[in-house]
């Protein structure tokens, strides 16, 4: 190296010194420390203890391990799909050139940015059983059918799906992405498609999505690796609506046992932190899975 | 331009118009119930069907008409008797006219105070806030033509539910003033949190984004490659580790592991500046290194004044982040002094059940208000920095 270019690696150094620390205390630590964790018996309480792959033997046979991923998956592939959906949806209604587009989008955006927990209570308070507003509004409606609304949150077959549609309310910051992806896509390609007579359909189809594709792609991915840690929604509600035992066992009948919540609970009220590292690195894998599987059938169909 | 073509543009504006304002509603009724369950007394939440607009009930108990809480309608006609003897002189009781026919005055005195027909309503007067304790509120059987029923939002839930956010009224030791914790704690504690995060935020990743984007240096693109796939890693696979971290650095139960990471940088506030810094063009640099100007100097004279924009995204992003961080106070947070806004809520809704839903809406509308109002002023920041972030990858 010239002494030229070894003051700018000392500059580089120097600029990204923060970071430098930043990283390895807060990220690459915990990463190593976790994995090295998931093979040992350990609490905060007492120095680990290697064991091997006890841990990872255990997770197989752990019903509550199961049933948290079940719950986890089943959630995401609900959610995803639909807030992608509706995201998109209500973007395209914007990109119309409606007037009082401002007012609109401000309208979707704001719940996105509300509290998780003021959220929480204020759903937790329109799913109530008894006197929340969504069962005041529907039972009419469902009476004339001889049917009753379901108590939701206190209810394990409705449980989740109440928690997909409070997610459904916070979609405005994908969709104030998909807004501006659609707003890039070339009006002329529009004119063109115009001109060649092609329905509103194949328009869509061919025209809007290819060029919004890597955008939607991208939000899907990110997605779903926020909501396969979904947390705080689920520790609030299940509690809350359940009777608050502070158990954090996902009540009703284990429907809102999440894996982030599994995890939390039994590497800080069972203290079983090793036991916990290694669902956290099963989480990763399952992550890094996805998001690869996500990747690979994106080139396939985006490019 | 044809009548059909006319008719089909209108149709679709139409259709347009109508999903937008349809969802519109959907996305803002969540809100307007917030504020109405905030603004009324509690009984009137637990009706069906739901009511809409906060009412004070006014009715006439004996001394002149008085609020009212309406509690029920009687099903059957009675009366209001008082006993007139025994331990239990004084009391009255309703007394349905079935009841009433079974007993006789030799059995027990009592004295007929009011007729009550079907379908009246049991009103029970609203003692004032200051009221001592103990007062026995009195109560009246009214008919519909005689309760008066106004408009009236009860904007006293809000000092009622901020005064008892720290919840620990079920607990005799936690009612002495010296364990209870104000509000207004609660609010310093998210104000600290959000205040040296978001001051941490904007220096410590301008300047690493800097020594990224422009500085040309041996190893730096496989750091930035690096620094970028952190971003993969999921929150709960650092959660174990981190926590012996900052119980190493004696940091637990302070609000020190909330905020100190912020001064570190982080992954995505660095590519989001990086992408900033680099579109600077180059021949600014150039020339200031020409007239001898150190790097920092660079950096703080040209580069950060030219940045405001990406600055306050980034700072406004972190300060909505950290107010609503419910995971990391939860983690690193044991006593309540030290919790912020969020957790308080959270904990107060554990402890006093679910049925205060007037007390549980005004606090949560207090702890929306400060991140729409900073909405409301950096609405552009919000809406670019969250288009850019979302789209280049």
């Amino acid at each position: 190296m010239t002494p030229a270019e070894k003051k700018n690696v000392f500059t580089g150094l120097a600029f990204t010194s923060l970071w430098i620390v930043g990283l390895c205390v807060f990220t690459a630590y915990p990463v190593i420390a976790s994995l090295y964790y998931s093979f040992c018996d350990y609490s905060i309480l007492k120095s680990a203890v290697w064991i091997g792959g006890e841990n990872y033997r255990e997770l197989v046979t752990d019903d509550l391990f199961w049933k948290s991923l079940g719950n986890t998956l089943l959630y995401a592939a609900l959610s995803v799909p639909l807030g992608t959906a509706v995201a998109l949806a209500l973007a395209m209604l914007l990109n119309c050139d409606v007037r009082g587009r401002s007012f609109f989008r401000v309208v979707f955006y704001l719940p996105s940015i509300v509290p998780v927990v003021a959220s929480s209570m204020l759903w937790l308070w329109i799913f109530n059983g008894e006197y929340g507003l969504l069962n005041g509004l529907i039972s009419p409606v469902l009476g004339w059918f001889g049917l009753t609304p379901p108590a939701w949150f206190t209810d394990p077959t409705w449980a989740k799906p109440a928690l997909v549609l409070m997610s459904l309310w916070g979609v405005g910051n994908a969709m104030v992405i998909y807004l501006a992806g659609l707003q890039n896509v070339p009006k002329e390609l529009y004119e063109a498609a115009a001109i060649d007579g092609a329905s509103a359909w194949r328009r869509f189809w061919h025209v809007t999505l290819p060029g919004i594709a890597p955008v939607v792609y991208f939000n899907v991915v990110m997605g779903l690796i926020g909501s396969l840690q979904i947390f705080a929604q689920a520790y609030i509600i299940s509690d809350a609506a359940n009777g608050g035992t502070g158990t954090h066992d996902g009540a009703p009948a284990r429907s809102l046992l999440f894996y982030t919540m599994h995890l939390f609970t039994t590497a800080f009220h069972d203290l079983r932190m090793g036991y916990a590292s290694a669902m956290a690195y099963v989480l990763f894998i399952v992550i890094a899975a996805l998001t690869w599987l996500a990747t690979r059938l994106s080139r396939r169909h985006v490019e | 331009m044809s009548a059909a073509s006319q008719l089909r543009k209108a149709t679709r504006s139409f259709v347009i118009y109508g999903l937008l304002g349809g969802a519109a509603c959907v996305f803002l009724v969540p809100f307007a119930w917030l504020v109405i369950t905030s603004l009324k007394p509690i009984e009137q939440s637990m009706t069906l069907p739901p009511s809409w607009i906060p009412r004070a009930y006014y009715a006439d108990l004996g001394a002149g008409k008085t609020e009212v809480t309406l509690d029920y309608r009687t099903r059957q006609s009675g009366a209001v008797v008082e006993r007139v003897a025994g331990e239990n002189a004084g009391a009255m009781l309703f007394l349905a006219d079935d009841q009433l026919a079974q007993l006789t005055d030799a059995d027990e005195p009592l004295r007929v105070l009011q007729r009550v027909e079907p379908g009246w309503w049991r009103a029970t007067e609203k003692l004032p806030r200051d009221a001592p304790a103990g007062t026995p509120p009195r109560w009246r059987f009214v008919p519909d033509s005689d309760v008066e029923s106004r408009v009236k939002f009860r904007w006293e839930n809000y000092p009622d539910a901020l005064g008892s956010l720290d919840g620990g009224s079920s607990d005799p030791a936690s009612l002495t003033s010296k364990h209870r914790v104000s509000f207004w704690r609660f609010t310093a504690n998210s104000l600290i949190v959000c205040v040296l995060g978001v001051i941490g935020t904007v220096f410590s990743n301008a300047i690493v984004a800097y020594g990224f984007a422009r500085i040309r240096w041996r190893g730096r693109d496989a750091f930035f490659a690096v620094t970028l796939a952190t971003m993969m890693v999921p929150f709960p696979v650092l959660m174990v580790p981190l926590y012996g971290v900052f119980r190493e650095l004696n940091m637990i139960g302070t609000l020190m592991p909330l905020w100190v990471p912020a001064f570190f940088g982080s992954a995505f506030n660095i590519f989001l500046m990086r992408q900033f810094f680099r579109a600077i063009p180059e021949e600014l640099s150039e020339a200031a290194r020409i007239d001898g100007c150190s790097e920092w100097t660079i950096f703080w004279r040209i580069i950060l004044p030219l940045s405001k924009p990406v600055l306050a995204t980034a700072g406004v992003l972190h300060f909505l982040h950290a107010w609503n961080d419910f995971l990391g106070p939860l983690l690193y947070l044991t006593r309540k002094e030290t919790f912020p806004l969020s957790l308080a809520l959270q904990s107060f809704q554990a402890q006093n059940g679910g049925v205060q839903w007037h007390h549980l809406m005004a606090a949560s509308t207090v702890t929306i208000i400060p991140v729409v109002v900073l909405f409301f002023f950096a609405q552009k920041t919000f809406v670019q920095g969250i288009a850019t972030t979302g789209s280049k990858s």
